[in-house]
């Protein structure tokens, strides 16, 4: 493998490992003494930077099974990032062992007490307790992994040995596996940071969620991508036109998720009945609307201005720009989501909201670089590769 | 002004019957607006372009019968400037439709709606939106026209014989007379020497 022009830059993909371990596990180190010092405030900034994870290898995982449905040279030569980036799925499940730890500190049916005093979460409570969320989190992240592992393998047997009918079979596990996506992340966004409201709903959260995550997958290929490009990887084999495509679906996701956002705001804000204003009126007051408008600018406004220009979206150097800021905007777009349901009515930023995150995705991060050493860096068996990567007069 | 003319400036300048600035070339005859050179391939046609391009004419055409990805380039078009049309038009829609709204329900029909602020710009934003694209597109569709200089019922080369055979078959590349370069017959001269099956002049 070694000798194939797409064997993955080990040397380099080892320097990225291990400085994403040792950040991570510094990060780690401190966030384990916040642990101590404030337990609520450490399962509250871990809760966040745990969803920001999911998101990217979700989204990774969602974007390779939209590929195997739509074909494309654009998918192509991101396959193997979004394939590594979906096999982290066991480390992120992993990571979701110490939140069961804190449930009490996060949600209000959690807290005996509270669901004692409070009639609707009493109603609530055979859906909602501690045992039945654990569970249906395991599921959830089982199911992922199931379908992320068995897109993976079959993608290795088809390095392995050229066989016809593999790329239909991965459309066949793709196809369920995209609607089981969609439904799993409704189901944990819901558990995971509605709930952190006790009362407060939504119908449109769980599309939210999938929009931002799109996000996330997307925005971490681009700069996977830079990094190859920049450490003379698939050298040429990244053109212009291939960026062109990766920069219109990430406009595309951005502008899907501010549509669900402001299809929400819109629908709430009309409305303004008691039950659900709550969700907005925490979100706008209390220096929190700051933040709101933070959020629409730089996850929506900005991206999209930069993103309509063709010019910037042919250039994986400038794409990388937008990749790197909505990927922090990920971040606080789910910092948004959960927090002021612990601090209505003043805006509160923890260390522990920034050393969490940093924590998770330097591990991450180190687990990502690995699997992607594991294979060839594009699919040398696909039998579409040839004409993803043929040479145009426009690039 | 000068962004208007510049914008249109290709649609103005190939103005019908009237010559542009052309250089002394001895016997012009009077209403000559081009040569034109049919080929039966489109390689070589591609080709001839580059070498005009290379012996210094700049206001040449070609026509074929179906896009050739090359010949863009190869001609020296440059971007479209549809793009542009169509930013400007989704501004102007966009504003167009936010406006309406705030002057009809803050100024010219304040209507108390469950208490809401006449300016409710949060349920403004879907017509909003909606005007954005609409005028976007009547702006892609309506600059696209004007800057091709369509509709056009005549065009000079319709009257060389053989011209039709552009939607067919044959690949025809015209040097224009107003090409600073162009003389009458050491151009007609050139064109024969780029593997055309037929040279012949355009009249206006």
């Amino acid at each position: 493998m070694t000798e194939s022009p797409w064997a993955p830059p080990l040397a380099d993909l080892a320097v990225l490992g291990r400085r994403g371990l040792v950040v991570g596990a510094l990060a780690g180190v401190v966030s384990a003494a916040g642990l101590v010092l404030n337990p609520a405030q450490f399962y509250r900034s871990y809760l966040v930077a745990f969803v920001f994870v999911l998101g990217v290898a979700l989204g990774s995982l969602a974007i390779s099974m939209l590929h195997h449905m739509s074909g494309g040279a654009w998918g192509l030569v991101i396959r193997r990032i979004l394939e590594a980036s979906s096999r982290t799925l066991p480390l992120v499940a992993l990571f979701a062992v110490p939140l069961l730890f804190g449930l009490r500190h996060l949600y209000p049916w959690a807290d005996p007490a509270r669901v004692a005093g409070d009639e609707i979460l009493r109603h609530r409570a055979i859906y909602m307790n501690p045992t039945f969320f654990t569970v249906r989190l395991a599921v959830c992240l089982l199911l992922w992994t199931v379908f992320a592992q068995a897109l993976s393998r079959l993608s290795k047997k088809q390095d392995d040995a050229p066989a016809p009918g593999l790329e239909r079979r991965m459309q066949l596990v793709a196809a369920p596996g995209l609607a089981v996506y969609c439904l799993l992340v409704t189901i944990a966004s819901v558990d995971l940071l509605m709930s952190l409201d006790p009362h407060w709903y939504s119908a449109i959260y769980g599309v939210y969620v999938v929009g931002g995550q799109a996000i996330s997958g997307m925005a971490f290929t681009l700069l996977v991508s830079l990094f190859l490009v920049r450490k003379g990887a698939m050298r040429g084999v990244l053109q212009p036109r291939h960026v062109h495509d990766l920069g219109n679906l990430l406009l595309a996701f951005t502008m899907l998720w501010a549509y669900f956002a402001l299809s929400q705001f819109l629908i709430i804000w009309s409305g303004n009945l008691p039950e659900e204003i709550g969700f907005f009126h925490d979100r706008l007051g209390g220096g929190w609307g700051v933040l709101s408008v933070f959020l629409a600018l730089f996850h929506f406004a900005v991206p999209f201005v930069f993103l309509l220009s063709r010019d910037f979206k042919r250039d994986i150097g400038k794409l990388a720009w937008a990749a790197g800021l909505l990927l922090f905007m990920r971040w606080v777009d789910l910092f948004w989501l959960a927090s002021p349901a612990f601090h209505p009515g003043r805006l509160s930023v923890h260390w522990l909201d920034l050393t969490t995150p940093v924590a998770l995705f330097g591990l991450w991060l180190a687990a990502f670089a690995r699997e992607l050493g594991t294979r060839s860096l594009l699919p040398a068996n696909d039998p579409n590769l040839a004409v993803a990567l043929e040479v145009h007069a426009h690039g | 002004m000068s962004v208007l003319s510049r914008l249109f400036a290709r649609h103005v300048k190939p103005e019908f019957g009237k010559p542009g600035p052309r250089q002394e070339g001895g016997d012009l005859p009077p209403h000559l607006y081009g040569v034109i050179a049919e080929f039966g391939k489109p390689e070589t046609l591609v080709h001839a372009v580059h070498a005009t391009r290379k012996e210094g004419y700049q206001v040449i055409e070609a026509y074929t019968p179906y896009p050739i990805e090359e010949l863009h380039d190869a001609i020296g078009h440059g971007p479209s400037r549809v793009p542009l049309l169509v930013l400007i038009g989704g501004i102007v829609g966009g504003l167009f439709g936010f406006f309406l709204q705030y002057w009809t329900s803050v100024v010219a029909y304040p209507l108390n709606v469950g208490g809401r602020p006449y300016n409710s710009w949060v349920s403004f934003i879907p017509i909003t939106f909606e005007c954005t694209i609409l005028f976007a597109g009547i702006a892609a569709v309506l600059g696209m026209l004007v800057l091709n200089g369509l509709p056009m019922p005549y065009h000079p080369v319709f009257s060389v014989p053989r011209f039709q055979l552009a939607s067919r078959d044959r690949y025809f590349l015209l040097i224009l007379a107003r090409d600073p370069r162009f003389r009458a017959g050491d151009t007609f001269r050139f064109m024969e020497t780029l593997g055309a099956s037929l040279v012949s002049d355009v009249e206006d």
